[in-house]
């Protein structure tokens, strides 16, 4: 998305957030589920949304770039096509985690935060995902992979790139 | 079916959580959800409720452990305000995953509890605060309730009654310190996730200033079988002050992790060793953390102590959530209390200076201690950083964050002392 470019949220969307402010007692705490929205939308969360938002829900735009910058869910910049989420918290380091991570930086050849090249994969720790009987456990682009290892990693990372290949991504 | 013999009442909020497609409507209803509703709404009232909840002993099973008709009996009546319960599904104590079960198998359990909870507190609107990443989770609750409004069972005049609720789902968005319940109430206005001072407490002044209960999946989904079967039925399961089942989320080093709901003051080793089967290595666990990740640890010593907040208390730590981590002779103890610290340092929210620059210390001081590049200072330093931390601050999450250091250091000075300075010039 260029700088300059003009953002907006479809007739539709505008009218499901309607909907949605007049469930709380005041519109503002609508800020969270619009801010998924949006970058549900928009792919990242750039300024321009933000300003976006807080047009939409009549906030001042210090507002939303507070809560934005608080909820770690929230990315002002943009990640790959695949954001490798990988939980290193406790129950999963116990399982693994760490060798799982360097498996897969080094596969990628990025550090950890970074995005590879061909802007497919991101890879990031992240804290306690909640789901330690399936250490390790891995998000990809916010859906659950339990008891991961190292070849499921493989695998995963093959097929992308197989499909990049085959012109499918 | 859960019994009517509390001594042979094997699950509650697990009951039907295995049953094929209960998570739609349909089927739960066959099975038995909703049924005990409309008996509760016309031969009930409300105190006849919170009495039956304060008889049962049910205590909070989100991690403080607060009786939950004592909570609910401090809502006040007639203020001219609304009064709103928050269902807290942050789960995000680093150890636990039982709420994501109850919600993704069992969502009109929960539900039906805060339908009940709602009736009993004249509750207009209700909220489930879920963390953000459960997106499946959410996908699954929001079918549910939407097909809940479709039956009649949220909305106005719920099944021809007088009583009207509507329930709304709210996604959080990645923020550990968004389940202590007042920084939830902050979230849910749309602020960040910082806590605010007590009192006024939130069932005098949460949500927008109203009274507001704020109560955890697990408590809530316990709600319809105490008015079922009444809290003579629930305070007879489990031990005095500890009533009811509870469910355990084991992880770490046992060989079958997972989530076992179990009648309150079974011991540590019968859970690790009957349910869990066992430890991966050895036949003792060197650390295992009861309560969640903020607990203090217990060791090899206490491998027999009854899981109940009372004897956990004496065993110096505490049932939190009931998310028990558990360590072998393999785990690296440097590296978790590291690990810890970094977690810690990351989800502080950073308004009071303890705890915002003691995280930072703990992790700094804990990644020197393990890369061996410490020095003998650093041990004092951790222990005094930890102490005046916690109890000093706002919220709880210092005291957290203390835990698993003041453990490293009572039980294993000689595991730091002899990593200290390993790799030291």
């Amino acid at each position: 998305m260029s700088e300059v470019e003009h953002v907006h949220f479809t007739e539709q969307r505008l009218a499901e957030i309607g909907a949605l402010a007049k469930k709380y007692p005041a519109a503002r705490s609508a800020l969270l589920p619009v801010l998924h929205m949006a970058q549900e939308d928009f792919g990242y969360l750039p300024m321009q949304v933000q300003q976006l938002v807080a047009d939409t829900l009549n906030l001042r735009l210090m507002v939303v770039r507070e809560v934005v910058t608080f909820y770690t869910m929230f990315r002002e910049h943009e990640a790959g096509k695949y954001r490798l989420e990988v939980c290193t918290n406790v129950g999963c380091m116990l399982n693994g985690a760490d060798d799982l991570v360097q498996h897969i930086t080094k596969t990628l050849g990025v550090d950890i935060g970074e995005t590879t090249a061909d802007g497919m994969f991101t890879v990031t720790e992240v804290e306690c995902a909640g789901a330690c009987s399936g250490a390790p456990v891995v998000q990809i682009n916010n859906e659950y992979h339990e008891k991961v290892d190292a070849a499921y990693m493989d695998a995963f990372i093959t097929k992308v790139n197989a499909d990049i290949d085959g012109g499918q991504a | 079916m859960i019994s009517s013999d509390p001594k042979q009442v094997k699950a509650i909020c697990f009951d039907r959580i295995h049953l094929v497609g209960q998570a739609g409507l349909k089927v739960a209803r066959k099975n038995g959800a909703y049924k005990f509703l409309p008996t509760l709404l016309k031969d009930f009232d409300s105190e006849q409720i919170v009495d039956e909840v304060k008889k049962s002993g049910l205590r909070g099973r989100g991690g403080a452990g607060f009786p939950t008709g004592l909570k609910w009996s401090f809502v006040p009546r007639n203020t001219g305000k609304p009064t709103y319960l928050l269902c807290n599904a942050d789960e995000g104590e680093p150890g636990t995953f039982k709420d994501r079960d109850i919600m993704r198998y069992d969502p009109h359990l929960l539900i039906e509890g805060m339908l009940m909870a709602g009736f009993a507190l004249g509750v207009k609107d209700a909220y489930i605060y879920i963390r953000g990443e459960f997106l499946a989770e959410a996908n699954i609750l929001d079918a549910a309730i939407e097909d809940a409004y479709a039956a009649n069972l949220l909305g106005e005049n719920i099944l021809g009654t007088e009583f009207s609720m509507n329930l709304t789902l709210h996604r959080g968005a990645g923020a550990y310190i968004c389940g202590e319940e007042t920084a939830l109430i902050e979230s849910l206005e749309g602020r960040p996730g910082r806590p605010r001072f007590k009192p006024p407490f939130p069932a005098v002044e949460g949500f927008y200033r109203c009274p507001t209960v704020v109560n955890n999946v697990e408590t809530l989904a316990t709600i319809p079988a105490i008015l079922e079967f009444g809290g003579d039925w629930h305070a007879a399961i489990g031990v005095p002050n500890n009533t009811g089942m509870k469910i355990f989320c084991v992880s770490g080093d046992v060989n079958k992790p997972g989530n076992y709901e179990v009648p309150m003051g079974t011991s540590l080793k019968v859970l690790i060793e009957e349910y869990c089967g066992g430890l991966k290595h050895g036949t003792v666990p060197k650390v295992v953390i009861p309560g969640g990740s903020s607990t203090p640890w217990l060791t090899a010593e206490h491998y027999d102590t009854p899981l109940t907040y009372d004897a956990l208390m004496k065993a110096g730590s505490m049932l939190g959530a009931g998310a028990v981590i558990v360590m072998d002779e393999t785990a690296d103890l440097i590296a978790v209390t590291r690990r810890l610290a970094h977690f810690y340092a990351h989800e502080s929210c950073g308004q009071c200076t303890p705890c915002r620059e003691g995280t930072g210390w703990l992790e700094r001081i804990m990644n020197r201690v393990e890369a061996g590049t410490g020095c003998e200072k650093d041990i004092k330093v951790l222990s005094d950083a930890a102490e005046h931390m916690a109890g000093r601050t706002i919220c709880a999450l210092a005291d957290g964050a203390a835990a698993p250091i003041l453990s490293l250091l009572k039980h294993f000075p000689e595991v730091v002392q002899e990593r200290l300075m390993e790799n030291a010039e």
